[in-house]
């Protein structure tokens, strides 16, 4: 077993080795060899009238006229040691792990991704709790009840759910259940330790919207595991010994159906921690997509890099995670490790 | 039993959950109110005036400011909003209409004396002023915030007029050289004077004394790039809890203003917040619903809320559809264009109703005939050199004037627009089929809007290169003069191999000789008489179709009060603005 983690965590440090460098050379290096001069890449972070001695600033301080190769270099020993950057007259230090600087809002990257990360987090949290719970109940409700009209309906609705994006159900439900109705406030973050309550509500919009888009293909996948697993010879036996029914449903038909869920709720709640970009552009929720986007829009690459590889790292420690958590759920892998 | 009891449990939570959901305060007005005003009354008067303290004013905006520190900053509401905190030399009256775009004293006891041909600028402080803190403002503090701001290439994102400017060559600023006395552009004879002297003459130096960067800053309070986190004050309020890029700005009231040395600012709010980077969408709701004050861009409201205000008869009196002071134009390129005749026959060709269409109709903004602004000093707005029915083109003159250069059947030539700026496309569209009626036959060609100025229609060999005669573009003056509306784009000696704003690439003798007469002009009037010359020759050379006056739409939430429009800022002045928000 601590053979298969190890395996595991080295695979995962290399994965994110990887994208670290890809990453870095499509921002940097990429728009090199296109032809963009150091000056014009410096042009990005200065204002609107740039003066030759701020461009100048700009690409020593951002290395730009170094070789590619000793940029990633100066980028590594910033996540690893961190850097230093001269503010006016002060240096200061960015300390490890330092993503880079943001010279469009003066910041470090890492700490505004930090800032961010609460939002985010709060965003993935209620919403995967709801589309993992109520997909997975949807499902096996389907599964046990196939071809009823519950059947029909959900499945139809798991499918409208599927098909309709964030940008449009959730400007819908801003629309109608804020602006027009007025049932819910607008969506906003409160941290959770400031008001529970408050937390909760400014959330819950989103969350549901969320939730909603998810939640059907759980609900799919789950009905679709249900109906194969509940008609395997086990669950015949479990039925012929006298099990109750939600013990057969529950403890043999559901926990094999959920090794596959668990994958895919490990690869989306990661996305959703590496910034939940319509959702939380839609509710202006400031979180990590939110500053994706705006750094997107304003070629702001250290943000850009940064928060690539973050996502990056959240996708891997998820997927870490699912794997680690599998021998739990089905003893098939426990027994092979 | 006990599974049930968890049931009802968790149904009770998600019930009180939905519950308190649902009873979200909105806060505020519920803009369903009677409107405080009539449509478009505060782009001339004050709109719902009050002197009554107290309240939230409520500010969000789509983007963020691109800097807090008043030396660091180009954005017109960023200049606007930051006299909360900064006081600056001089700024523009606090009054609606007209008066809105003249420059009063702020920080300076009273204007700005020219001397030596306006080649020196002589300001005096009022006494007593003081930062947040306490400590005195004093005049070194001043001449040390235009020292950071303008030399070194540290703080990039203002412009640097002062270093152009100023009579000062080899300074290097404060973070390499910190001995400020080797700054000497500008004396500080004693703690309350500032003597500024330039290289030449330049009769229009209180618009410069106007930018942020003259607001105080205390060398040992600056620490760079990260000044903006929290900016110390000078102003009535001062900032509450430090500056998150992207996030928020909350301010609150600096005890150590002093109203009476402050004519300008009412200092209405307790308390001001700004929300940064919430949907535009989202902002237009929240302003209609009376939950939020004021949209920090000043633009106006987004296309989709324009199309539904637009039409509902009720909202009417809660809009403002001012001039935006931006002009919306087409360069003729001197270059690929050569002949004035052809160019001509362009303007006249041009369908200037449809151009309008392009923009939005009248809502949009009017159709403009010269390329002044009307509220600029010297526009002249019945000036209209190629006139026709109904704004839709004199074909017959067109032709003659293809005739005059040779071009008989007709040319081709290409149009240039930035991609993702609808209305340009739209103009571009609007004015190729316009030519087409005459034998001018175009292509569209669309470059990136970030590189536009800087690889495509800024640089003039790419320009020639690709045949780019018809160059699509917006302007906004830095200040409202002739002068700092023409100038970058008119002048020839502004041409520049990249980054070029002279994009008809207009170089005449005549133009570039009023300009420098400008300059050395002290009185208002003349100035005003000299730039009217300019436009004239500008529109008569066909260097530049102008296509509309741009004008936003605005939304004035009930709940706020003392509203106007300023026309030197372009929007309404913030430095007025109550709220009877109390939230």
């Amino acid at each position: 077993m601590l053979t298969y983690i190890l395996r595991r965590l080295g695979a995962g440090a290399l994965l994110l080795g990887i994208v670290t460098m890809v990453t870095f050379v499509i921002f940097y290096g990429v728009p090199r060899m296109a032809g963009q001069t150091v000056e014009q890449l410096a042009a990005m972070y200065v204002g609107r009238a740039p003066t030759p001695a701020a461009i100048e600033a700009t690409i020593e301080r951002l290395n730009l006229d170094q070789p590619i190769a000793v940029q990633f270099w100066e980028f590594l020993k910033g996540i690893f040691i961190g850097a230093d950057y001269q503010y006016g007259r002060d240096i200061v230090h960015c300390s490890a792990p330092c993503f880079g600087y943001s010279f469009q809002n003066n910041t470090e990257v890492f700490g505004e991704i930090v800032k961010r990360l609460p939002v985010t987090f709060s965003l993935a949290i209620g919403a995967g709790v709801l589309w993992l719970i109520g997909g997975v109940a949807v499902g096996v409700v389907s599964a046990i009840k196939k071809g009823s009209i519950f059947d029909r309906v959900a499945m139809g609705v798991a499918l409208a759910g599927v098909s309709m994006p964030i940008f449009f159900t959730g400007l819908l439900a801003l629309a109608f259940l804020v602006h027009s109705w007025k049932i819910l406030p607008n969506a906003s973050y409160t941290p959770f330790t400031e008001n529970p309550v408050a937390w909760a509500s400014g959330l819950f919009l989103p969350w549901v919207v969320l939730a909603f888009l998810h939640a059907a293909q759980y609900a799919r996948q789950t009905r679709a595991g249900m109906l194969e697993t509940m008609g395997e010879d086990y669950i015949r036996t479990a039925r012929a010994k006298g099990l109750k029914e939600r013990t057969v449903v529950l403890k043999h038909g559901l926990r094999p159906t959920l090794t596959p869920i668990l994958t895919i709720f490990g690869l989306d709640i990661g996305l959703v921690l590496g910034g939940a970009v319509l959702t939380e552009q839609v509710f202006s929720l400031n979180g990590i997509g939110r500053y994706a986007v705006n750094a997107i829009a304003y070629k702001d690459l250290p943000v850009v890099l940064g928060v690539t590889l973050f996502g990056a790292i959240f996708i891997v420690v998820c997927n870490l995670l699912v794997d680690l958590l599998y021998p739990l759920v089905d003893p098939r892998v426990r027994a092979a490790h | 039993m006990k599974k049930r009891a968890l049931g009802f449990i968790a149904l009770g939570a998600a019930s009180a959950l939905l519950l308190s959901a649902c009873g979200g305060s909105d806060g505020g007005g519920t803009g369903s109110g009677d409107a405080p005003g009539e449509f478009n009354q505060g782009a001339t008067e004050v709109v719902n005036p009050s002197d009554a303290t107290g309240g939230t004013l409520r500010y969000a905006i789509n983007d963020d400011f691109d800097s807090t520190d008043p030396g660091n900053t180009y954005y017109g509401f960023s200049w606007n909003f930051s006299r909360y905190y900064a006081r600056t030399l001089v700024t523009y009256k606090t009054e609606p209409g007209a008066a809105s775009s003249e420059i009063v004293p702020d920080l300076a006891e009273e204007m700005p004396e020219p001397s030596d041909e306006a080649k020196t600028w002589t300001v005096k402080l009022k006494q007593g002023l003081k930062y947040e803190d306490g400590t005195d403002i004093v005049a070194e503090d001043i001449k040390y915030a235009i020292a950071r701001s303008n030399y070194g290439g540290q703080l990039s994102k203002g412009p640097e007029f002062f270093a152009q400017l100023l009579d000062e060559d080899d300074y290097k600023g404060p973070y390499e050289d910190d001995d400020l006395d080797n700054f000497t552009a500008i004396e500080t004879p004693d703690d309350h004077t500032l003597v500024f002297k330039l290289k030449e003459s330049f009769s229009e130096f209180p618009y410069v004394l106007l930018q942020p960067q003259t607001a105080p800053v205390p060398a040992e309070a600056d620490n760079g790039e990260q000044y903006q986190t929290s900016v110390l004050s000078s102003g009535p309020y001062k900032f509450d809890g430090d500056y998150e890029p992207g996030v928020k700005l909350n301010l609150t009231r600096n005890e150590e203003w002093d109203a009476e040395s402050d004519p300008i600012r009412t200092a209405l709010p307790d308390n001001i917040t700004v929300e940064l980077g919430v949907d535009q969408d989202e902002i237009d709701q929240r302003l209609v619903n009376g939950q939020l004050d004021v949209d920090l861009a000043g633009v106006g409201v987004g296309p989709a809320m324009k199309g539904q205000l637009v039409g509902d008869e009720s909202k009417q009196a809660f809009l403002d559809n001012p001039p935006s002071g931006a002009l919306r134009y087409v360069n003729i390129n001197n270059t690929v264009i050569p002949d004035v005749a052809c160019r001509q026959a362009i303007m006249y060709a041009a369908n200037r109703d449809s151009l309008q269409r392009a923009w939005g109709g009248a809502i949009g903004g009017d159709i403009a005939t010269q390329l002044m602004p009307p509220q600029l000093p010297g526009a002249d707005n019945d000036y209209d050199p190629y006139p026709s029915e109904d704004n839709t083109g004199d074909l017959d003159a067109a032709k003659e004037k293809l005739k005059e250069c040779g071009e008989e059947d007709g040319f081709s030539v290409n149009i240039a627009a930035r991609e993702g700026r609808d209305n340009d496309i739209a103009t571009a569209e609007a004015l190729q089929e316009s030519l087409s009626r005459v034998g001018i036959e175009t292509s569209i060609k669309s470059y990136p809007a970030s590189d536009f100025a800087t690889q495509y229609a800024g640089s003039p060999d790419y320009v020639k290169d690709n045949d780019l005669g018809l160059i699509v573009l917006g302007w906004i003056p830095d200040w409202p003069t002739g002068y700092g509306f023409m100038k970058s784009i008119i002048d020839g000696r502004s041409i520049k191999d990249s980054g070029n704003y002279n994009m008809a690439e207009f170089d005449n003798k005549e133009v570039n000789d009023l300009f420098d007469e400008s300059v050395e002009t002290v009185d208002d009037d003349e100035r005003a008489a000299i730039y009217t010359e300019i436009d004239k020759i500008v529109m008569e050379e066909a260097a530049v179709l102008p296509v509309v006056f741009d004008k936003g739409l605005l939304y004035r939430p009930e709940n706020l009060t003392n509203v106007h429009f300023s026309n030197g800022f372009a929007m309404y002045d913030y430095m007025t603005l109550g709220t009877t928000n109390t939230e």
